[in-house]
């Protein structure tokens, strides 16, 4: 692991503190307000997401005939919806959706996306001009648009949802790892490693691999952001998380129905899609300024 | 000059060409035997082979590719499953409707970003700065769909100043036009107003450190001179340049916005054809949006490239 040698703030006046690199990030992020504020927010819904069956007070999927459109109460904080279905139980159910798809869609991405754009930036040539022409259509698709389509096309569900959310987000990772490895490529230890013999596949995956990471971790945390919105998206449009599982975009789609008897139905799931896609952000941002070495 | 645009149109070509191919590989995605999922109610063993007969699903499949690109090549998109109509008069039809909606959009977010953006970095580190990066974070954050759907439980259901949905058409009353057209055009547009003042905000910063505003500061120019005339002239082609591709991301919002607030445009097309099964409108919808993002890029290149004159020279 790297080490520098920089002075502490926090040590005596003059003493100079070895650090690693990675204890120095972590301190950087810490000193960021808005990154901890997103990684408390983010922490908060993968909790509520994982606890769900210990913190949620009613079945979400229960209707209740007695309790159509009751606004929030004691009994139901968060009120109930058009049949009855406790919303808070409903809104924690549905982090789990929300979350789950971001991170499966992101892992798709970076699952296709990682090795395309470093094959296609270390061998260059033929094979980068057909890849990079490959990511240049996708991109020419408006995410939404290619997401929509290919969900219409694999058939509605949440599965299909978030594979249609991984391949609309190959292009960015694809893109980004190509031009991180184009950067990394020319450095002379990779020369070195290739002046002592070792095979190229050996340079690729532990020379230049671990020097495109950090920018990958980066676009990942925004990217798992811009995925809950999409799968929001689509679940609004009845192409994600199908009835009665709930999900934030599909509460949304229902509640856009009983704007004026029951508002509540529609303020709580979009409050909360704000709040997690805004922690993500907040995070992203701060890890982005966080791993900048030109950042003190 | 004319071989950087040869050379710009010799990247665009082969992109629009795998374009065609993502396009037309979208219906074997399709579970199974896609002439089966064509099909629709009708699912005799004549219709069955009629279906496979009109779509060429009996031929090899570069040969199906073939004929479907000769036919879109000549604006034929085939035709709708449900209404039997041709998809590009489907498209044609829609399509005014998104425009509208989509350049109203850019003029508001035009309107809130670019200042937004301009005091931001002018005022940099300041109480204007933080709130404009707030409020950029939170345009970049909020579901377009959810502040629709907010937009209209203020404005229509609480205080009934605007319509919650529908649309006129502006040659038959201007007036409800704008009025069934402007709660859309602003949810659209705040999600791009956030991207602008970023943009804006981080073209600013860097020409202000520029050596040529530190002179005109030193001929004594006043600040919003200097900020004006000589700052906002550079820092702005970079975001004209955005502007234009961010047209083609318009087309994509669109979708949700006009589900929201039940306009018939594009958008609307769209998702009604993927509930509806019709494949063929889906195909000749993204067909249609890729080629127009790939076309906007082209142009924002050559507009950027006859506006920098470092460039040219």
């Amino acid at each position: 692991m790297a080490v520098d040698a920089i002075l502490d703030p926090a040590a005596p006046a003059g003493v100079v503190v070895e650090q690693s690199r990675g204890k120095r990030i972590w301190r950087r992020l810490l000193r960021r307000r808005s990154a901890v504020a997103g990684a408390v927010f983010v922490a908060f819904f993968v909790a509520v997401a994982v606890l769900a069956p210990l913190v949620s007070p009613y079945d979400p999927a229960k209707a209740d005939w007695l309790q159509v459109r009751k606004p929030p109460s004691m009994a139901h904080w968060m009120g109930t919806d058009e049949i009855g279905r406790d919303v808070m139980a409903r809104m924690i159910w549905g982090a789990r959706a929300s979350l789950l798809a971001g991170v499966v869609s992101v892992t798709i991405a970076l699952m296709i996306g990682v090795p395309v754009g470093l094959l296609s930036g270390y061998c260059r040539g033929w094979i980068d001009h057909v890849l990079q022409r490959i990511t240049d259509a996708l991109l020419a698709c408006p995410f939404l648009i290619l997401a929509i389509a290919l969900a219409a096309f694999l058939g509605p569900s949440l599965t299909n949802a978030m594979i249609a959310i991984g391949i609309s987000t190959v292009p960015i990772f694809v893109r980004l790892t190509r031009g991180q490895v184009l950067a990394v490529a020319v450095e002379d230890y990779v020369e070195a490693a290739r002046a002592i013999g070792n095979p190229h596949w050996r340079i690729a995956l532990r020379h230049v691999f671990p020097n495109v990471v950090p920018p990958l971790l980066v676009q990942a945390t925004l990217s798992i952001a811009a995925a809950i919105l999409a799968e929001a998206s689509l679940s609004f449009l009845g192409l994600g998380q199908q009835p009665p599982a709930p999900s934030w975009g599909s509460m949304l789609n229902t509640a856009k129905n009983f704007l004026a008897q029951a508002p509540w139905m529609a303020i709580w799931p979009g409050m909360a899609i704000c709040a997690v896609v805004l922690g993500f952000n907040l995070f992203g941002d701060g890890l982005r300024d966080a791993l900048d070495p030109k950042e003190t | 000059m004319w071989g950087y645009f040869l050379g710009r149109l010799a990247i665009a070509i082969p992109t629009l060409f795998i374009v065609t191919i993502i396009v037309f590989g979208l219906q074997h995605l399709l579970p199974g035997d896609p002439a089966l999922a064509l099909l629709g109610e009708d699912r005799s063993p004549e219709a069955y082979e009629q279906v496979r007969k009109q779509y060429h699903l009996d031929k090899p499949v570069p040969v199906q590719y073939a004929m479907w690109i000769g036919n879109a090549l000549t604006g034929d998109l085939g035709a709708s499953l449900r209404t039997k109509k041709p998809v590009a008069d489907l498209i044609a039809e829609k399509l005014p409707v998104t425009v509208q909606l989509a350049l109203m959009s850019m003029a508001i977010a035009l309107l809130i970003g670019i200042p937004t953006g301009i005091l931001s970095a002018v005022r940099r580190n300041s109480f204007w700065d933080y709130a404009a990066n707030v409020l950029g974070l939170s345009g970049q954050s909020v579901p377009t769909f959810w502040l629709g759907i907010m937009l209209i439980l203020l404005f229509s259901v609480r205080w009934g100043l605007l319509p919650a949905s529908g649309y006129v058409s502006p040659f038959e009353n201007l007036g409800d036009n704008l009025r069934a057209m402007i709660m859309p055009a602003f949810v659209l547009g705040a999600a791009l107003a956030a991207v602008m003042m970023r943009h804006t905000r981080g073209a600013m910063l860097s020409v202000l450190r520029s050596d040529y505003v530190r002179t005109a500061r030193a001929k004594g120019l006043n600040e919003r001179r200097v900020v004006l005339r000589h700052a906002l002239r550079n820092a702005l082609i970079p975001i004209i340049t955005l502007g234009a591709l961010q047209l083609g991301q318009l087309l994509s919002g669109a979708v949700l916005t006009e589900q929201v607030f039940t306009i018939p445009g594009f958008g609307k097309l769209i998702v009604d054809a993927v509930f509806n099964r019709d494949y063929a409108v889906v195909q000749g919808v993204v067909l249609v949006t890729a080629t127009a993002y790939i076309m906007l890029n082209l142009l924002a290149d050559m507009t950027y490239f006859l506006v920098n004159p470092r460039l040219r020279g």
